[in-house]
């Protein structure tokens, strides 16, 4: 009977073990409906740059810190592009009451960034965001690998950071 | 112990097949994410604020959010606890359970949903909007099934039959289909050079619920329309939306016979980089739309009425926030948006960002239908009104310039200026107090110590004779990448009545480690209207220990 219990505690282990071995570690963007800062619809899904990593960043017209983060990025993404061809995607959760001024807003900033529209949060809750500012780090293969909530000055420069990691294929352990 | 023969095997057998099941899905066992929210409260009475006893001196929410995604399957949960409500949110909430929860597939452009969902039709939600918005306490999804289909590209239909939650409960029945079309996608061949996009939509939503009313025959299904049209440019963007209810004689609305309409126009120019003019009007008339008629407050509200007002974030600017008027508003508002270019004598080494702002509401013209119905008197049709007509009262205005500019690489500033009219007898259903006027200014200053640290100032200050009377407010915050620290004082030293000039003070810490959050935070908060995303609640005087945690997977 020993050898029964034995038995069967090896087989629940081996499973156990199994299903780890085996599940993927990796995290993808979601695939769901917003709208392009032109007004077309567009997919999440299709979110892509040709191999090279993404940072998804969701902010709101009326969020302090997400601006900060934005404006602080915008001096130097020209730079980083050119160093690590990342690209920003600007997910605003601005809703009916303040999203028809998320153009004016970008545009009056200068921002070069591609901005998406996420009216009714449904990109936002698929990412399980809880608060804004809330960035992601996609790298090249599309798969989420680094998230990050609330914005420091200056934490832009570890942002790059990662870029670069990423970039390199190492492992963001952070 | 003895475990019979044919026991063990089944237990073997057991244990087995999962293993098998991994096995077979070796490739992709799908994805588990989610997120979780707690926040609770320690009160201590405080009588000099009109803080109450809380008999059960700690109160708390908590939200846990599961998703569930394998290829074109997902579904989700969320779990929530009111134990007991906090103090600001409906206690209607109290007890704890899983009031969403959902499948969805994706199958060749067509959507399926079914259990709890989100939904909005067209850019406003004019006529049909669920949302979450939990700092409010606000939950309005619904409960169903939703279809959503693709059929050729540019062109999405959607249509849901579904109840409506209610705290811990469900009520009401909504119908609904909306259907958009891109112009452009549509008729790709032949437009894909054209720089102007157009798109087209429209909705109805219906709602049924019983007539029981002893006295007057109430509609049992009372539908609205919605169409709308938007054309974009790079250099400009036009969006209008119209909508008509028909007539529903609610609690808001004093039980009048008349229908509803709203019209909602955003225009947009953008003459060069860095420079953008939006101009919106919007008129609302008797557009209240609840899946029960009797509901007020924030509960079983159908669609959604965008404030058009700027949504202040400094403290003293947002102590006076305009909330949409379902009843009847007139509103527009105008935000030119200017960045003046780098080495310039106003711009400096890296630009200056200016924000000029104006919002205006009114009521809407309301006249008599005739000399012996009283303006919106019960089981009539109310009231006439001139469509283009604004009416006489003010409820609402506002006038502000923000300047944002960055001296150096170690500091940065941003300025606010805010002239307002506020209707409090309005706004906040007080009858008989008088409106606010006030001005308010702001110097926001933050300096970088090193590359990753920074200190904050922020100096506010309030002016008005009505009210409270004037406020001051300081804050320090201390930032790094991975904790904060944080005190403020709010002063109400304009008070007339002397025993009420009372500091609000507060002191704040938290840390932060990529998506988790921690904040601890102990002192007074001031009684007011939280809104955010153009819904308010009333938050109560409470004082004490608070504690935030957010974490996200």
């Amino acid at each position: 009977m020993k050898k029964i219990c034995f038995l069967t505690i090896g087989v629940f282990l081996f499973s156990f073990s199994f299903a780890q071995n085996t599940e993927t570690k990796t995290r993808t963007i979601p695939s769901v409906d917003v709208q392009t800062i032109d007004g077309a619809a567009f997919n999440t899904s299709k979110i892509s740059n040709d191999g090279k990593p993404i940072i998804i960043s969701f902010w709101a017209t009326w969020c302090k810190p997400c601006v900060k983060e934005l404006t602080s990025i915008a001096e130097v993404y020209e730079d980083w592009q050119k160093e690590t061809g990342v690209k920003l995607i600007a997910v605003s959760i601005d809703d009916a009451r303040t999203s028809a001024s998320v153009k004016p807003f970008v545009l009056g900033k200068g921002w070069s960034y591609d901005v998406l529209l996420d009216m009714n949060g449904n990109f936002k809750r698929a990412l399980n965001v809880n608060l804004v500012p809330s960035t992601f780090l996609v790298n090249g293969k599309g798969e989420i690998v680094w998230q990050h909530t609330s914005f420091a000055e200056g934490g832009e420069l570890e942002l790059i950071k990662l870029v670069k990691k990423v970039i390199a294929g190492e492992a963001i352990t952070e | 112990m003895y475990i019979h023969r044919r026991t063990g095997i089944l237990i073997l057998l057991i244990c087995f097949v999962p293993a098998f099941v991994f096995a077979q899905n070796l490739i992709n066992l799908g994805e588990i994410h989610g997120n979780f929210q707690l926040d609770a409260q320690y009160y201590n009475a405080d009588s000099t604020i009109g803080a109450p006893a809380v008999p059960e001196k700690i109160l708390s929410n908590g939200f846990l959010n599961l998703i569930y995604t394998k290829g074109n399957f997902s579904a989700g949960l969320r779990y929530e606890n009111y134990l007991n409500v906090m103090q600001g949110f409906d206690p209607r909430y109290k007890g704890n359970g899983i009031p969403y929860r959902y499948a969805s597939y994706t199958q060749e452009g067509m959507e399926v949903t079914v259990g709890s969902f989100y939904e909005q039709f067209g850019d406003n939600g004019i006529i049909l909007r669920s949302y979450e918005e939990r700092s409010l306490g606000f939950d309005n999804a619904l409960d169903g099934v939703k279809l959503k289909y693709n059929p050729c590209p540019g062109i999405t239909l959607k249509a849901l039959i579904a109840d409506q939650r209610f705290f811990f409960d469900k009520a009401g029945l909504v119908r609904g289909a909306d259907g958009e079309f891109s112009i452009n996608d549509i008729f790709s061949k032949c437009m894909s050079k054209y720089k102007t996009r157009f798109t087209i939509g429209g909705s109805v939503v219906s709602k049924y619920q019983k007539d029981q009313d002893p006295i007057y025959k109430l509609p049992e299904n009372v539908a609205a329309f919605a169409g709308r049209a938007k054309v974009s440019r790079p250099k400009f963007d036009i969006r209008t939306e119209y909508a008509y209810k028909v007539n529903d004689p609610s609690a808001i609305n004093n039980f009048i016979y008349k229908p509803g309409e709203a019209l909602i126009v955003n225009a947009s120019v953008y003459p060069k980089k860095g420079m953008s003019i939006m101009l919106e009007g919007k008129r609302i008339d008797n557009m209240n739309f609840r899946s029960d008629r009797t509901a007020t407050g924030n509960a079983l509200i159908i669609n959604y009425l965008p404030a058009m007002t700027k949504q202040h974030i400094y403290s003293l600017a947002a102590m006076y926030p305009y909330a949409s008027q379902p009843n009847g508003e007139m509103s527009y508002q105008g935000t030119i948006r200017y960045k003046i270019k780098k080495e310039t004598m106003l711009g400096g080494k890296y630009g200056t960002d200016v924000a000029l702002n104006y919002s205006c509401s009114n009521s809407i013209d309301k006249k008599q239908i005739n000399d012996s119905t009283a303006i919106q008197q019960t089981g009539t049709l109310g009231y006439k009104s001139d469509f283009f007509k604004i009416g006489n009262e003010k409820y609402f205005e506002d006038l502000n310039l923000e300047v944002g500019h960055k001296f150096s690489k170690t500091l940065k500033t941003n300025f606010m200026f805010a002239n307002m009219i506020y209707n409090k007898a309005v706004i906040e259903g007080h009858i008989g107090t008088s409106t606010v006027y006030a001005n308010v200014g702001v110097a926001d200053i933050t300096y970088m110590i090193q590359d990753e640290k920074s200190i904050r100032f922020e100096l506010q200050h309030l002016y008005t004779k009505q009210d409270e009377g004037s406020w001051a407010m300081g804050l320090v915050e201390y930032t790094t990448p991975k904790w904060f620290c944080a005190a403020l004082d709010m002063y109400d030293y304009g008070n007339e009545v002397s025993s009420k000039q009372i500091h609000y003070y507060s002191v704040m810490i938290g840390v932060t480690k990529n998506a988790n959050r921690i904040a601890i935070s102990y002192g007074k908060q001031r009684e007011g209207i939280l809104c955010v995303g153009g819904v308010c609640r009333q938050v109560p005087a409470s004082n004490g220990i608070q504690i935030n945690i957010t974490s996200s997977f």
